[in-house]
This record gives C-alpha cells, sequence and structure tokens, in this order.
C-alpha cells in the first residue's frame, strides 16, 4: 500500500499484486455489508436468520410486506420524492445565480461572503431545528411538506452553491466575453451561453442534492408526527412490519433496498461526474 | 431571476462599477434564504435557551404555564445541575466518536486513496463502488448493521461470539464506530485520491533518480502534497461527525447512556418540548463546533477555501 508511490503501477510483479489486492479489498469493504442487506431481503421470512450467501429458496415476500396496505410505504416513498425533490428545484434556481456571481464577478468581501456561505452547511443541524420546531408548532406546519423543505435548504442551498460555483469556474471566461462583444448583456450570455453549458454541472449538483436530501433523516423526524406524511428514511426506522418479529428486519432490509437501490443506480451511472463534483465541492 | 438580469442590462459597459451591484443583487436570493433558515434559527435558540417552556412546577409546587424568563438557569442545570451528568456523558461521547472515527476513516481512506492511484485497471470498478457506502441513507446503514450485529446475526456467526452488539456497553459503541467508519472512509479517500492526482508524477521521477526509497517518497513527498486535500477532509469529517445522530439514535436507540450524543440530548428535549433546555443543548453543540471549526483554521492552516478554488482551476 504505501510500498508504491509511483503512478505506472506496471512495476515488480509483488507490487501489481499488492495493488490488486487493495483493490479487491475496497471492493469486499464497500460492498458487502450492501450485498448483506440485498440478500437478506431477498430470503423468506422463515428462514430469515439464515447465513448462506445466497438466498435459499428466493422469495420476495419481504418485499411484497414492505408494500402491504397497513405499512403506507408507497406513500413515505412519494413523500420523500415530494421533500427531496422540491427542496433541489428550489436549491438550484435559489442558488444558480449566487454560484455565478462568486464564479466570475469581481467584487469585495468575496472571500468573506464565499466563506460564510460554505459555513453555514457546516451547522449542526439540530442547532437549527430546535427554535424552527417551535416556530413551526406555532405557525401550525407541524405534519407538512414546507417543514421539512425548508429547514433543508440550510444544507442543501449551501452544498449547491458551493459545487455550481467550482462547475462556473471550470469554464473559460471567453465564452461570455465574446457573447458580450457580440452584444449580448451580462445576464443574456448567462443565460444564452452560459447555463446551456454547464447543464452537466447543474445536473450533477442536482444529484448530489437530491441524495442529500434523500438520505436527510433528522428534520424529517422532528417535523412529522403524522405517518402518512413521514418520508422513507424515517419509515424505514419505525417499521413494525406485518411480521410478528420484535424488529421485522426481512421487511427492513427490504425496505432498505427499494430506498437505495435507485440512489446506487443513478450513482453508477454517473459516478465520474458525481466525483468530480463531490471532490470540488468537498462536502458531503 | 427577470429581475436581476435587468438591471445587469443597464450595467454591462462598466464592468468592475457595476459589479458590486451585480453581485449583491446575484447573492441576495441565497442570503435571505440562509439568513431565515439557519440565521434566524440561531439567533432565536440563543434567545429561547433562557426561557423555560410548558407546564412546570415552581418551588413552592405551583403549576407554571407558559415561557418563563429563567436566565442562565438552562446553561448551569447542563453544567453543574440535575442534568450535568448526561450532558458531559454526551459531550464525551460525541467527542470520543469524532476523534476515532475520524482517525479510521484518516487511515483506511488515505490507503484507499493510494490504491486506487496506483491501479490502473479495474480503477473505474472501484471507485464506483467506494461510492456506495455514501449513497445508502445513514438511517438505513444504521438498520443494516443493526441487522449485521443482530445476537443471531452474521457478525456473531464470524468471530464465532454470543455479543449483545446493540445493548448498552462498549460493544454498542465499537458498533456505531464500525458503522460511521464504514460509510465515510471511502468518501475521504475520494478526497484524498483527487488531492493525490494533483501531485505531478516529474516530483517522484526526480525522486526516484535520487535515489529515495517508496517509503521515503510516501512521507517526504505525498503526504506533505496531500497535506491541504486531507486538511479540508478532515474538518469536515469532524464537523460533521460532532453532529453525529442518526447512526446511534437508529442503531442503538435514544437515551443509551453508551452512545449519546449532544445532538440526540438536544433533540431527545426537544421531543419532550422542553425547548429552552433544547435550545441550550443546541447552542453548546454550534459552540462546539465552531470553536473546532476555528482552531483547525486557524491552527492547522486548513485553507478551505483555497484547497476547493485550487481543484476547481484543475
Amino acid at each position: 500500500m504505501t510500498a508504491t508511490t509511483q503512478t505506472s503501477g506496471n512495476g515488480a510483479p509483488w507490487k501489481r499484486v499488492l495493488t490488486f489486492g487493495g483493490l479487491g479489498l475496497i471492493l469486499v469493504y464497500c460492498l458487502a455489508p450492501f450485498y448483506w442487506m440485498a440478500v437478506s431481503a431477498f430470503r423468506r421470512p422463515s428462514d430469515q436468520f439464515e447465513l448462506t450467501v445466497l438466498p435459499a429458496p428466493f422469495s420476495l415476500d419481504n418485499l411484497t410486506a414492505v408494500f402491504a396496505p397497513g405499512v403506507g410505504f408507497g406513500r413515505s416513498l412519494l413523500n420523500s420524492l415530494v421533500v427531496a425533490g422540491v427542496t433541489t428545484i428550489l436549491t438550484l434556481v435559489i442558488g444558480v445565480s449566487a454560484a455565478y456571481a462568486l464564479a466570475r464577478l469581481h467584487f469585495r468581501f468575496k472571500n468573506a461572503v464565499a466563506a460564510l456561505i460554505i459555513a453555514t452547511s457546516m451547522f449542526p443541524g439540530i442547532s437549527l431545528l430546535v427554535p424552527l420546531l417551535a416556530l413551526f408548532t406555532d405557525i401550525g406546519w407541524i405534519n407538512t411538506y414546507q417543514s421539512m423543505i425548508v429547514p433543508s435548504l440550510s444544507f442543501a442551498l449551501p452544498l449547491a452553491v458551493w459545487n455550481l460555483t467550482a462547475f462556473f469556474r471550470q469554464m473559460p471566461e471567453e465564452l461570455e466575453q465574446a457573447a458580450m462583444i457580440d452584444g449580448c448583456t451580462r445576464g443574456q450570455a448567462f443565460r444564452k451561453v452560459i447555463l446551456p453549458l454547464a447543464a452537466p454541472g447543474i445536473f450533477t449538483t442536482a444529484i448530489i442534492t437530491f441524495i442529500a436530501a434523500w438520505n436527510e433523516f433528522i428534520i424529517a423526524l422532528s417535523m412529522v408526527n403524522d405517518s402518512t406524511m413521514q418520508t422513507a428514511t424515517v419509515a424505514i426506522s419505525r417499521f413494525t412490519g406485518a411480521y410478528g418479529f420484535d424488529q421485522p428486519f426481512g421487511t427492513q432490509m427490504a425496505a432498505g433496498v427499494i430506498v437505495t437501490v435507485p440512489l446506487v443506480v443513478v450513482v453508477l451511472l454517473f459516478q465520474r461526474r458525481i466525483i468530480a463534483g463531490l471532490t470540488a465541492g468537498g462536502v458531503k | 431571476m427577470t429581475a436581476v438580469a435587468h438591471r445587469a442590462r443597464g450595467r454591462a459597459g462598466s464592468a468592475t462599477s457595476g459589479a458590486g451591484r451585480l453581485a449583491a443583487a446575484l447573492l441576495s436570493p441565497t442570503f435571505v434564504v440562509l439568513g431565515l433558515v439557519v440565521g434566524y434559527p440561531l439567533v432565536a435558540a440563543l434567545r429561547e435557551s433562557v426561557f423555560r417552556d410548558g407546564t412546570d412546577l415552581d418551588e413552592s409546587g405551583f403549576v407554571v404555564e407558559g415561557s418563563r424568563f429563567v436566565g442562565v438557569d438552562n446553561y448551569t442545570a447542563i453544567f453543574v445541575g440535575e442534568s450535568a451528568a448526561r450532558f458531559w456523558n454526551a459531550f464525551g461521547n460525541t467527542t470520543v466518536f469524532t476523534v476515532i472515527t475520524v482517525t479510521l476513516e484518516v487511515l483506511i481512506g488515505v490507503g484507499m486513496a493510494l490504491v486506487m492511484h496506483h491501479a490502473i485497471r479495474w480503477r473505474g470498478i472501484v471507485r464506483a463502488s467506494i461510492l456506495v457506502p455514501w449513497a445508502v441513507p445513514t438511517a438505513v446503514s444504521a438498520l443494516l448493521w443493526r441487522w449485521i450485529f443482530q445476537a443471531d446475526g452474521v457478525a456473531n456467526a464470524m468471530i464465532g461470539q454470543q455479543i449483545l452488539w446493540t445493548t448498552e456497553g462498549w460493544q454498542a459503541k465499537f458498533a456505531v464506530i464500525l458503522a460511521d467508519v464504514w460509510k465515510t472512509a471511502p468518501f475521504v479517500g475520494l478526497l484524498v485520491l483527487a488531492g493525490l492526482q494533483i501531485i505531478p508524477n516529474d516530483v517522484y521521477e526526480a525522486a526516484r533518480v535520487d535515489g529515495a526509497s517508496p517509503w521515503r517518497q510516501f512521507w517526504q513527498i505525498t503526504l506533505p502534497l496531500v497535506k491541504p486535500a486531507l486538511l479540508v477532509a478532515v474538518l469536515f469529517r469532524v464537523l460533521d461527525a460532532l453532529r453525529m445522530f442518526d447512526l446511534p439514535f437508529v442503531l442503538i436507540g435514544s437515551r443509551k447512556e453508551s452512545v449519546e450524543t449532544l445532538s440526540m440530548v438536544a433533540f431527545d428535549e426537544a421531543a419532550s418540548l422542553r425547548f429552552g433546555p433544547a435550545a441550550a443543548y443546541a447552542t453548546i453543540l454550534f459552540v462546539y463546533v465552531a470553536v473546532t471549526a476555528l482552531v483547525f483554521v486557524r491552527l492547522l492552516g486548513a485553507d478551505v477555501i483555497g484547497a476547493a478554488r485550487e481543484k476547481a482551476r484543475k
């Protein structure tokens, strides 16, 4: 691991063995627990505690139990989709102009402004939640979508601004200059030249923001006590399940698979872009 | 948007003089929103922390309703009063979790980054798989580990022991740490890998020509050059670990002494509608996070903005 520091990687055979061994370890490390969730999801509830590597016999009972009428998991998925989706759209609409200003304009206090925006993303969620919970209780927002969406902006907006700024900075400044020489104003240059070209960056930011909002837990847990309004992450943690176990692990694993697999598919499809976004933003 | 564009149109000619006002116009929506969802709650938390809400019994046993101004009572109660033991336990748990998880994540993350950096084939697959733990919601990963750490679960089967992982005690702490490290070490690995990739190859060539061993190359070239990226990753991880909530809450449960963090205490107070004490806990946690961030930036010179900009310029 520390033995090789060159990037060529085709050195001595033992180095290659070491690298491949390391890669294998990383794969097992990252995927084994996830695999175990999937395997457990497809076991029969009666042999939930089996330890075989493959579910035998294969069964969809847990998956059907997740969507049993009394559980209301479909509604929770819809709630998550609404909260994460609206949060993402709002964040992009509000954040894109700020990101453009930070990336392109030269003005006083620019570093201070950038530092302030990124600092807000580091504030502990609970510090913001306690007063918001009191406020929302007063104005009757408890058990509403907006009570989850508005606090979600506190972490999603800095994240999006930060990512978008990085993407805008990567675009050559000559693009707008050319557009402005051709008679566009800065606003037109931004709308007609920059925005279409920045579409991949905006798309990536949307994915990262959506995942962050989809995975959010403490806000949804605090703001909602009506089970028809809770998001999927909260619903899973509160499953009592259709079967009589004290904790319905099979159903929970199946629900976990349902909540996670779409994210994993998106992440795998766009992994190159997402990694570029994550490392540029440097935030979770 | 249209209003902004409109204003921009008038100033397109004078690039620098109008830039300040244009920037203000472009930034104001973000600042208004952040002011409402971050600025207001912070001030309100401070204000609320000197009140005590709800029905209460006063000294003579009378029922008192509504919020009363109690000054620093909520804070003294936390530091030295009836909830001091709970607070210091939560403070200790938060700190221990942060120090141990971040240390492990850095060690594992750097290891992963080095391996991926040297790999030519398979790199894409591994880089993709490393995103899987990151994409799994923390609440779901907590349930996943709860299942793994079940009394007759796969963890006990593998080590041939009968440990009740999710009950109070050192084993609960261990379970939380392991689950957290699993989810976030790959993320540190990604950030470090990005740092590794901007180190020019000729630096290593020169070192090899001078006869530096791989070990020395790592300590004297790789580590110093990757330090800015690493420090930013560590800063983000530390601040994130300090507010840890989902994982112990779902994996072990609330009001469990051995894993209760500051966020969990504040949440528990708020959930019991004791907003005053909850706000006091939340404010203390905020100060703890802010001081930690300041120490990082000042003492260790974590250049958050600079490092991000460096990467963006690439």
